[in-house]
């Protein structure tokens, strides 16, 4: 599959080893997508450098009301992360949705995202959390909204031959006084990938009569998480209420285009799954944010 | 580019030589010649491989053998043997949760790895360490009761 195999131990090292490789060398985190893509040929590389090793990207705090996930957390770290679990629960419960224990255990947040497909479960709710992403290059580092980091084609603005992404970090929506949630339909209760999932934010403007932000965002309905700017609208001019939810939930769907698949389902069924979902996701936000002591 | 790597496997420090590109799975099976751990998918999807890295369970089909170095790790082989089984394969034997057997050295890792952090799991803590873990002839009932009475074993002799 190929013939060299690095395990740097800082940054500065594996960007120096992704720089010989001239573009033929590769970051593996976890190796749980790139394993297979090498072993189909999907892929090809002739060195990896495992990442796994680098201290120091492995790690979940909190500062200032501002959470802060290195990229090599594994989705097991992020499923068991008490602090998670108090600040952006709609993230531990992802995480917690992906795979098995097996792929948990070794998987991480960091490859999820630059893997980059439509309905990765921890990228979904981290771009409705509006999460920064930091990627190292050659160049130097710079800081990207996980909005601005997908193409819209599909894939991601980052190079794998030649960059690391270090670090996601995002408000926290408990510190922010937001509501927020995350939804998944798969065809089995594990393993399964998702046949739709969503994960929404509302924050509430004073006496919760408004809201000042809400996002919705979902998968697998386009080549990227797709997010629902017509849902998003009903909600920012109408505010929050289950016949609102209703409405912003059907815009939702209309922008959804998925497509027929034999596994996940034919477009039309996800269509009306979206609707469903994602009103049932908002309805749970809204009840994460009224249920705060303020 | 070859490599001679240094780990812990079923408690002893071993030192072995392999390709960059050879997977965990291929390293046991062939060149260690343990061949309880077994290949189903070969993509992470039904666990036959599943040994302990570190503790952890892991997926060893698609797992480099290069990312094992200086760890410790576990396969069927180190639980127990014959002689002296693993009260988990003795429940496993007793309860008639194993048929074919080819999904057996998988869940007995999955279960042990569940056993060394949680000593007396409940019904669905045994599920959720054990989806991962297919067993094709689907005997799911009989492997969670064997779970369960090998945790009643190690913790109440
Ligand atoms: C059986 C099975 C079930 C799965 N189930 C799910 C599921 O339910 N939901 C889900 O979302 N995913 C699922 N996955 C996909 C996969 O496990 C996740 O996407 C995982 O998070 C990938 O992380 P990794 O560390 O293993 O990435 P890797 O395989 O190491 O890397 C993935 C890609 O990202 C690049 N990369 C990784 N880390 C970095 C970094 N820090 N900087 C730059 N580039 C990087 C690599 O070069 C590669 O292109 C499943 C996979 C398998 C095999
Ligand atoms: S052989 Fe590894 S998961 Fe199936
Ligand atoms: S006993 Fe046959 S696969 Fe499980």
């Amino acid at each position: 599959m190929y013939r060299a195999y690095y395990r740097p131990k800082s940054v500065a090292e594996a960007l120096a080893l992704l720089q010989e490789g001239g573009g033929r060398a590769r970051v593996l985190a976890g190796g749980t997508d790139l394993m297979l893509q090498l072993k189909k040929g999907e892929l090809s590389c002739d060195a990896v450098v495992d990442i796994s090793g680098v201290k120091d990207l492995r790690y979940i705090r909190e500062e200032g009301g501002r959470l802060y996930i290195g990229a090599l957390s594994t989705h097991t770290d992020l499923a068991e992360s008490a602090l998670l679990e108090k600040e952006a629960p709609l993230l531990a419960a992802a995480a917690r949705s992906v795979g098995s224990l097996q792929i948990r255990n070794v998987g991480t947040v960091g490859g999820n995202v630059v893997n980059a497909q439509p309905a990765a479960d921890t990228a979904v709710p981290l771009m409705a959390l509006k999460a920064v992403a930091t990627i190292v290059s050659p160049a130097g580092v710079r800081q990207v909204f996980l909005d601005d980091l997908y193409r819209p084609e599909g894939g991601v603005k980052l190079d794998p031959t030649c960059e690391l992404l270090t670090e996601f970090s995002f408000v926290s929506p408990r510190a922010a006084g937001a509501g927020a949630a995350f939804g998944r339909v798969a065809r089995r209760r594990a393993l399964a990938l998702p046949v739709f999932n969503t994960a929404v934010l509302l924050v509430p403007g004073a006496g919760r009569a408004f809201l000042t932000e809400a996002r919705i965002v979902m998968g697998p309905v386009a080549r990227l998480p797709l997010r629902a700017r017509q849902g998003e609208r009903v909600l920012l001019e109408q505010g929050a209420g289950e016949e609102i939810f209703l409405q912003a939930a059907a815009a939702a769907s209309l922008e959804a285009a998925p497509r027929d698949s034999v596994f996940r389902g034919s477009a039309r069924y996800r269509k009306k799954l979206a609707r469903v979902i994602v009103y049932r996701t908002l309805l749970q936000a809204w009840e994460n944010a009224c249920s705060r002591v303020d | 580019m070859k490599k001679q790597l240094t780990f812990v496997l079923n408690g002893k420090k071993i030192s072995v030589e392999a390709e960059a590109d050879t997977l965990l799975l291929d390293l046991l099976r062939e060149t260690l010649g343990l061949t309880g751990t077994k290949r189903g998918c070969g993509e992470g999807e039904c666990g036959a491989c599943t040994v302990l890295v570190n503790g952890e369970t892991v997926n060893s089909c698609i797992y480099p053998a290069w990312k094992a170095e200086h760890s410790e790790l576990l396969t069927v082989e180190g639980l127990g043997d014959r002689e002296n089984p693993h009260p988990l394969q003795e429940a496993f034997l007793e309860q008639g949760a194993v048929q074919c057997g080819f999904c057996t050295p998988g869940m007995l890792v999955s279960a042990y790895g569940l056993l060394q952090k949680t000593p007396t799991p409940g019904t669905e803590e045994i599920k959720s360490a054990l989806a991962g873990n297919l067993c094709r002839c689907t005997g799911y009932k009989k492997i969670i009761a064997a779970v369960k009475a090998a945790s009643l074993k190690i913790s109440q002799p």
